[in-house]
């Protein structure tokens, strides 16, 4: 890398080798000590007869510290949040507060058996209430299950409702319309709720296109699945036309609140027409995505959909405790077993009283500044295919820097060695070579000018000499994986060498 | 606000830069009349001590250091410390989804080894990065079955858990695919007669759990054999993970769902917990769900990469093998150091010590009350029949700061007064003792008030 463009981000500095945890293994070492049996010893071959295992293969045997080596190593080789930015743009990563996992630890809250008796189940019955209640006047909808465990799931079980509902019309509907600039778990959702796709284009503004939709409506039309801000981070400025273009025949409006974090509390889907919706708690209300999950998709809905809400739904008793009506006979069933993914519920609601109403509200402004802080810093060094106003994210293409070889990945990958975690790549597909943005409001400014920099020092590369940006990254442990390799003879798990 | 780093001047300037005069003008596209003008009605915003006070306040309201003999399919096990010292780590615990592998090593590798544990546990060749729970990944793995086989038709052991089959049949519905349910006779588990009548030529597969709902291992070898015969598959689902240490694990099933929060997830009022799917490799690219691979970088060093991904529905789309994104990573890391900690001779012993409390338990039980379902061999969960309600016998029980067995009958109505009772390491002698106390004492106290009933028809 050349001295003029070190980065000021990041040094590189020692990391530590570690090889699978397998490969530490010998027999004889240990990180348990169970205490004394109080009850008999068991005979476990004349319990269990010819089920009984006598091997368990090749699971390790080690000790604590190698354990704490072990992982403490690896965690090294990570990128997060806590690191820096994580400008990944539509899957949001936000400042993850420590006292959410603090009060998710306590004792009553993460040692709660989910069968338990009601009795004893006020303070979780409560916890879910509160963080329904909040969650409704956010979004400005009439009734809400948390019961999907991730935003996929909220989206399977906000269509299943759409299908109930027209089903109890005597009117089943065969499609579901969706945005080319839509995420990949919108089709695959409507499928599986046995619904046929059909693609809806956007018009040159990146939004949709209302003589289009005008045209695609009809009776056959369940409903629309509509992100909003939509993926080019725009706000749908004829949403209302569109709503209305949608009841008219009888669909609904399904909004996918993946950018939710670019509205709460400054506009509700429920105001402009929105009929059901889900959200991300590990996008809009801090719950840590861990290097994947766990997610929680809540469903919002309107008054007209609540007799199809999946079963069992929170109900006040004439006591005044809360339990739980499994008597639901309009449901459209059970989506996962209990309740949800419930420490997040803990760790969202932590998040939403740590804000309030002021909070919530600058959260959102700081988000949306952050974002057209970076697209005016580099609008003129990166093409920006629409030019419609940002909210919480932009989008640019790599036009002017593949002219010379560099592509968006290349330029992604050069990001790591200026110390900086990627932007989302190649997505929406309607843009070609996307580079996708968001800073989310955790970011200082000082952190949007490091990053700003790099961006632009990086463009320079490209004009001087672009293989450093297609070879790239140089910093890294390892570097441009072979994937195809990977895919072709896949090798899934470690097996000993023989 | 304390999460949002910026002063007044520095927003300032940042709206000075772009050449706005004001935050409204950035939100402008967004329709008038549509903007709230007003402030969210959420509770106003609080000290970091208010919020820790206010959670541990419904913490107290929610059964505080009660021990528990629940377990139909939340398990109640210790977890050790390092769990949560290490998945702590900002860098385990702020990373998203390692799509950027050059700085998502960590991640990946640590994924790789859950996968290579989940396979050396339960005898299967390939499993995935995790699904959302049991539950899920039951559904996805009879709907992974129907795609593999090309039938339609479902069987459903009513053994499995309640409410694994409710969400099964929502899945199944939209679908079109027909379920059949498959009673248990009289020793807990299946009824082989009536399985082997229910399997048709459209059968896709059988779905069965084992240690099934009631506790009792079911006889895979004879099922899988069964299922085979007529072109089915079998899909088995494992509730209790700590099982594994110590029962045979089922390599004549096709597709193993297994939900592994038994090895140190708490229990969390039902979530999250930690789903995955393990099969055999030539099923894999009709398996749902993130893999991970291990590969070369272009130095040769091993690394590892998310891979597969044309059955994922950010390439596919709506003919993804599933809609599925977001897993339960952390969750799986949770299971990793578990798996670690205990390891090869630990889980086995951990198992023991589930069997003996389980087998003393029941023991003891059965000197009072039925105790259903014998001759077939059991895990760390059986089921009590007392005269009494059970509801009765367990608001007793609270007293004593224990929650007693899960009443059947909300999802069994044949079962009466039977009740599910699970007991792991955590279970102590004493409060088994008290438990059985109580219950003896409702069984003679009914047999007395019986007698008495007989002695005044007889007068």
């Amino acid at each position: 890398m050349s001295q003029k463009h070190m980065t000021r981000k990041a040094t590189r500095h020692v990391n530590q080798n570690e090889g699978l945890i397998f490969e530490k293994s010998s027999p004889g070492k240990a990180a348990f000590r169970l205490p004394p049996l109080d009850v008999p010893e068991v005979d476990t071959a004349a319990l269990l007869g010819s089920s009984e295992r006598k091997d368990l293969g090749n699971l390790p045997e080690v000790s604590e510290i190698e354990i704490i080596h072990h992982f403490t190593r690896m965690s090294t080789w990570n990128y997060a949040i806590d690191l820096g930015m994580y400008p990944l743009g539509s899957c949001t990563m936000k400042y993850n507060p420590r006292v959410n996992e603090v009060v998710s630890r306590l004792d009553g809250i993460a040692n709660a058996h989910p069968y338990q008796p009601e009795k004893i189940s006020q303070g979780a019955l409560r916890i879910i209430k509160t963080l329904s209640e909040c969650l409704i006047e956010i979004t400005g909808m009439d009734a809400i299950t948390l019961q999907p465990a991730a935003g996929a799931h909220g989206e399977f079980t906000g269509l299943l409702m759409v299908r109930a509902y027209h089903d109890s019309k005597g009117a089943p509907r065969k499609k579901v319309l969706i945005p080319d600039s839509a995420h990949g778990t919108n089709p695959a959702t409507a499928a599986m709720v046995g619904y046929a796709v059909e693609n809806l284009k956007s018009n040159a503004s990146g939004m949709v296109d209302i003589a289009a939709l005008e045209a695609q409506m009809n009776e056959d039309v369940a409903a629309l699945m509509l992100t909003n801000p939509n993926t080019l981070g725009v706000f749908e400025q004829e949403i209302h036309k569109i709503a209305d273009i949608l009841h008219a025949k009888g669909g609904l409006l399904y909004m996918d609140g993946a950018n939710m974090n670019a509205l709460v509390g400054k506009v509700r889907p429920g105001d402009f027409g929105v009929d059901v919706m889900h959200l991300n708690l590990h996008k809009t209300f801090s719950t840590p995505h861990g290097g994947g999950g766990p997610g929680s998709g809540p469903v919002a809905i309107r008054k007209t959909l609540e007799p199809f809400l999946p079963s069992p739904v929170l109900i006040s008793k004439s006591d005044g405790t809360l339990g739980f009506d499994y008597n639901r006979p309009q449901s459209v069933g059970r989506v996962r077993s209990f309740y949800g993914n419930f420490g997040m519920f803990v760790r969202a609601l932590a998040y939403i009283l740590a804000n309030g109403p002021d909070g919530l509200r600058q959260t959102t402004e700081d988000a949306v500044l952050n974002a057209n802080y970076i697209r005016k810093g580099l609008e003129g060094t990166y093409d920006l295919p629409y030019a419609s106003a940002s909210m919480h994210e932009v989008v640019f293409s790599d036009k002017v820097q593949a002219k010379k070889g560099a592509r968006t990945m290349d330029i992604a990958k050069r990001l790591i060695d200026y110390g900086f975690h990627p932007y989302t790549t190649a997505f929406p597909l309607i843009v070609p070579g996307a580079l996708m943005i968001e800073p989310t409001e955790s970011e200082s400014k000082e952190e949007l000018d490091l990053f700003l920099e790099a961006m632009k020092s990086i463009a320079e590369e490209v004009e001087e000499d672009a293989d450093v940006v297609r070879t790239a990254p140089h910093s890294t442990r390892v570097a441009r994986l072979d994937e195809t390799a990977a895919a072709r003879k896949p090798i899934l798990r470690w097996k000993p060498s023989v | 606000m304390r999460y949002l780093p910026k002063s007044p001047a520095d927003r300032e300037a940042m709206l000075k830069t772009i050449g706005v005069r004001s935050i409204d003008d950035l939100f402008a596209p967004i329709p008038a009349e549509y903007r709230l003008n007003r402030d969210l009605k959420v509770p106003r915003q609080m000290a970091e001590s208010e919020i820790v006070d206010w959670f541990r306040e419904r913490s107290r309201e929610n059964g505080d250091g009660h021990a528990t003999f629940l377990g139909a399919g939340a398990y109640s096990h210790y977890r050790p410390v390092i769990i949560d010292t290490l998945i702590s780590r900002g860098e385990f615990l702020t990373a998203y989804t390692p799509y950027q592998a050059e700085i998502s090593q960590g991640t990946l590798q640590s994924i790789f080894e859950f996968q290579t544990m989940i396979c050396e546990l339960t005898g299967m060749e390939v499993a995935n990065a995790s699904m959302y729970d049991g539950s899920t990944a039951a559904a996805e793995a009879v709907m992974m079955a129907v795609r593999l086989t090309g039938r339609r038709a479902v069987a459903v052991a009513r053994s499995v858990h309640p409410e694994y089959r409710e969400v099964l049949s929502t899945y199944a519905f939209h679908q079109g695919m027909p379920l059949a349910t498959l009673p248990f006779s009289d020793d807990g588990r299946i009824d082989l007669k009536a399985l082997d009548e229910s399997i048709t030529t459209d059968t896709a597969c059988v779905l069965i759990q084992s240690p099934n709902f009631f506790g009792n291992l079911e006889d895979v070898n004879a099922l899988a054999e069964m299922a085979h015969r007529k072109g089915a598959m079998l899909v088995m689902a494992i509730a209790e993970a700590v099982s594994l240490g110590i029962v045979e694990p089922p390599r004549a099933a096709d597709i193993i769902a297994m939900e592994a929060q038994s090895f140190g997830v708490p229990l969390g009022f039902g979530g999250p917990y930690c789903g995955v799917i393990a099969t055999r490799e030539q099923f894999v690219r009709q398996m749902p769900g993130r893999l991970v691979g291990q590969t070369t970088d272009r130095s040769g060093k091993r690394g590892f990469v998310l891979t597969l991904a044309t059955r994922e529905q950010h390439i596919r789309r709506e003919k993804a093998t599933s809609n599925i994104c977001t897993n339960q990573a952390l969750v799986a890391l949770m299971v990793n150091i578990f798996m670690n900690v205990y390891g090869k001779v630990g889980l086995k012993e951990l198992a023991r010590q589930n069997l003996a409390k389980a087998t003393y338990a029941a023991q003891q039980f059965s000197k009072h009350a039925r105790v259903l379902f014998p001759g077939s061999p059991r895990f760390n969960e059986f089921v009590v029949e007392t005269s009494e309600d059970p509801y009765a016998i367990n608001s007793r029980l609270l007293g004593h700061k224990i929650v007693g067995g899960l009443p059947l009958k909300k999802f069994y109505p044949e079962l009466g007064n039977a009740a599910l009772w699970c007991c792991t390491e955590l279970t102590t002698r004493s409060s088994i003792d008290t438990a059985v106390g109580l219950v003896a004492e409702s069984e003679r106290s009914v047999k007395t008030s019986k007698e008495e009933a007989a002695e005044e028809v007889t007068r």
